[in-house]
């Protein structure tokens, strides 16, 4: 009965019913996109680090991370590849890489890469390289002496395909190791600053020229679903000696990320909560009106014997429909304008440089989250029930006889 | 006229609950902004310093092409003049030599490539916050020659600590092989990880000797009294310049924006995306308070159509209503700038910190604690948004209330 009360007293003042419904609709629609927009460029930042050479997964000789170098390689990959064989669940991908830091230089330039040796058909499975060539072609197994650069890097040294640049490292042996690569590939990547750090290689053909025999410095995994890594990257760490071996998730790989990723979660929540005040005003001032202009009407049913208590639960009733309409409408918008983004996506190409900067990715595909809708929503109808107590108790508080005394 | 604002400002408060009520939303709207942009130009100010003041100051002489190419040949060859036309410009707090050559940086166990970076030692310390970056050992002193400041990460990769040696191994200006060996004096971080993983500085002197610079450098840096002068300071300077002999005719200056182009961008991504945000706000806001300015009309048609009867132009009605809540809009704003001014002067002077935000911003370079920074804009700017959009949404009211006809209005309750 309090519903169907409450149902016909909001619809006594169309007008103001449908203002403080626009309110509520406004504020949660843009809380759902707005979370769905953050979330979007979270998601394309771990999706982007990922993608650079980071997988899902790595596998480590112990002590690369923080010293990365040629004596921190994993000498039997045989042992890795058995664990991984028995470990991964099925549709998980895998590739091996040789990663060193090294010299490139030509006549006029020199400058610090990343020396990376990969096995071009797995490599093309697990991360961005494969699909990045933007000039020549990619690397094939038996290029003995091809590499793939960074289109920055090859404006930097103002060379470009078909030419020369020599690579410098240490070897296994300790000694200084040079080799000339011909340029056979220029690769593009969301970030500058990719582009100028990996240089890329066939994995025999590095570990030729740093005499590591069979050795590897990493395996990039990538998990085909996407929550599963800590249980995949623990079950790995069991099956693998813990003193050779070590085993990281990408949120361990990439602090940066996951530090962002974190922040973006605690601004969300703030936003919803400072758009919730800021139609709170309205829920109540409109709550408030609707119950003094009534104030005979409540003086009348208490004089009929209602209890205080039954008016409270009929003004919050109200309030309750108010909150569920604009909750409705607004997450059908949120959902549908969401929709509407994600199919091309949001283009800021034209701001390159301060999303570099930033970190950000050049096109930004919103993405909603169950959680974030939750949240949201829960926000608005739970704090806007509470707001509503006032005008509800307000409303309860009214004696019978001065309440009929009032005009 | 003033009879007018009379009975409004009376009418304001014949529901004093409800007025009271637009006034704090309209307030928590303003504070918010002052708040949220007081903020935002705190952290620009904060991010652009700490930005200039670790490495590239607010204006640099080079070569035409150096900072694209960063190539060791094109270098400032007579920077004694350089800081004769600094000396003579008013309002150049300080400036510093600087030379820069990617090399080969051998300990006894490691090779890392690393940019070699020769610093005038007391000059540096005038102009970047490098001196107090030293985390071990001792930054360089004057009469330093084979010393080396290595950066924590490369230290580490290296595997060197105070005293060891290490071997320098690069191409100097003239394409003959500069070799050297320095010892570790000291051990910098930054906290930003490219920095302090990729870079070691040596005396000037010492890199002009061992890279055969022949007394040349490749950035003047030069840091300005305050942000403000900077495009000045600028036209100042390329003005010195032109005075030149021909050979410095191919030289520069860059302000900061061009050295850090990213920087400017990104603020100007966050200013936009901020704005986005705070129309949002302020139209949730401008729909919570228009239904307070209908109301305040409705409850009132009886009243109104007495008005009309008894002669009151409609122009003037409107002209009472507006002012009815631009007088509401007015004391909210206002008390909105109050409580948002107290409230972000408390953060100006103790500094907030952003909890699990540290790791973010070390990266930019940031200190973990941030301040708001008032301004006469930032005090301004929101507020005076919130303001023309809650009178926009009072104009319909107001305007509404033109149609009401005297005899229907007295025949409604």
């Amino acid at each position: 009965m309090y519903f169907q009360l409450a149902w016909r007293n909001i619809w006594r003042n169309p007008r103001r019913t449908t203002v403080i419904t626009t309110a509520v609709i406004i504020g949660v629609w843009s809380m759902i996109l707005l979370g769905a927009l953050m979330q979007g460029i979270a998601g394309e930042m771990v999706r982007n680090g990922i993608a650079t050479l980071t997988g899902d997964i790595q596998v480590h000789h112990k002590g690369y991370r923080s010293d990365p170098v040629i004596e921190n390689s994993i000498t039997d990959s045989q042992v890795v590849e058995t664990a991984l064989g028995t470990i991964l669940p099925p549709g998980a991908l895998w590739a091996p890489r040789v990663r060193v830091n090294a010299i490139a230089s030509n006549a006029r330039h020199s400058s610090g890469v990343t020396l990376v040796g990969i096995d071009p058909g797995r490599e093309a499975t697990v991360s961005f390289i494969g699909k990045a060539i933007a000039q020549g072609r990619y690397l094939t197994l038996d290029d003995t002496y091809g590499a793939v650069v960074g289109k920055a890097l090859t404006d930097k040294f103002e060379t470009r395909l078909g030419h020369k640049l020599v690579l410098m490292s240490e070897d296994a042996g300790g000694e200084i190791a040079s080799r000339a690569f011909r340029i056979v590939g220029v690769f593009r990547a969301e970030m500058k600053a990719t582009e100028k750090q990996f240089l890329f290689v066939t994995m025999p053909a590095a570990q030729q020229m740093l005499k590591l025999k069979k050795a590897i410095s990493e395996v990039s995994i990538i998990l085909p679903g996407e929550q599963q890594a800590d249980e995949v990257a623990a079950a790995l760490q069991n099956a693998l000696p813990s003193t050779e071996y070590e085993v990281q998730t990408w949120q361990e790989l990439l602090p940066f990320v996951t530090a962002v990723l974190k922040m973006y979660d605690g601004f969300i929540f703030l936003w919803f909560l400072v758009t919730f005040i800021a139609m709170g005003f309205g829920i109540v001032n409109t709550l408030l009106m609707a119950v003094f202009e009534r104030i005979r009407e409540f003086g009348l049913l208490k004089a009929l014997g209602m209890k205080p208590w039954w008016i409270v639960k009929e003004v919050l009733a109200e309030s309750f429909f108010l909150l569920i309409l604009g909750m409705a409408i607004g997450n059908s918008l949120g959902f549908l304008s969401v929709f509407a983004l994600s199919v091309n996506g949001i283009d800021l190409s034209s701001l390159s440089a301060g999303l570099e900067f930033a970190g950000m990715p050049r096109v930004i595909y919103p993405i909603l989250q169950g959680k974030d809708v939750i949240m949201a929503n829960l926000v608005v109808f739970i704090l806007g029930l509470l707001v509503s107590a006032y005008p509800a108790v307000k409303a309860a508080r009214f004696t019978p006889v001065e309440a009929m005394a009032h005009t | 006229m003033s009879l007018d604002v009379k009975m409004a400002w009376r009418n304001v408060w014949r529901n004093p609950r409800r007025s009271v009520l637009t006034m704090l939303a309209i307030a928590f709207a303003s504070l918010l902004l002052v708040f949220m942009l007081s903020w935002q130009f705190g952290s620009y100010d904060t991010m652009i310093n700490s930005a200039v003041t670790i490495h590239t100051g607010h204006l640099q002489v080079q070569a035409k092409g150096y900072n694209d190419t960063g190539d060791i040949r094109l270098v400032v060859p007579n920077p004694a003049a350089i800081a004769g036309i600094l000396e003579k410009t008013r309002g150049i707090a300080a400036y510093t030599f600087r030379a820069d050559a990617f090399s080969l940086v051998t300990s006894k166990e490691r090779t890392y490539g690393a940019m070699v970076i020769g610093i005038d030692p007391a000059r540096e310390a005038g102009v970047s916050t490098f001196k107090e970056l030293i985390r071990q050992g001792s930054y360089l002193s004057a009469g330093d020659i084979d010393q080396a400041l290595v950066g924590e990460l490369l230290a580490k990769n290296l595997q060197v600590g105070l005293g060891d040696e290490l071997v320098v191994l690069g191409q100097g200006r003239d394409g003959s092989i500069a070799a050297t060996v320095a010892k570790v004096k000291g051990i910098f971080s930054s906290g930003q990880e490219d920095f302090d993983r990729s870079t070691i500085h040596i005396p000037l002197t010492y890199f002009q000797d061992v890279y055969t610079m022949h007394g040349a450098v490749h950035e003047v840096v030069a840091l300005c009294e305050s942000l403000g002068d900077v495009p000045e300071m600028k036209r100042a300077v390329a003005a010195g310049i032109r005075n030149l002999s021909k050979d410095d005719h191919q030289l520069v200056v860059l302000d900061w924006m061009e050295l850090i182009p990213g920087l400017i961008e990104g603020i100007k991504m966050d200013l936009v995306s901020g704005f986005i945000f705070y129309i949002i706000l302020i139209v949730v806001v401008a729909f919570s308070i228009l239904n307070t300015f209908l109301m305040a009309i409705f409850e009132r048609t009886r009243e109104y159509g007495v008005l009309l009867a008894v002669g009151i132009t409609p122009w003037r009605l409107t002209k009472l209503i507006l002012i009815e809540s631009s007088s509401i809009t007015v004391v909210g704003v206002v008390m909105g700038i109050i409580a948002g001014s107290l409230i972000t002067w408390y953060f100006q002077v103790h500094g907030i910190i952003i909890s699990g935000a540290a790791e973010v911003l070390r990266q930019y370079g940031l200190p973990e604690r941030m301040f708001p920074q008032l301004s006469v804009l930032s005090v301004t700017i929101g507020p005076a948004l919130v303001l023309v959009i809650t009178l926009l949404t009072a104009l319909y009211p107001a305007l509404k209330v033109r149609r009401l006809r005297p005899v229907e209005a007295l025949a409604s309750v």
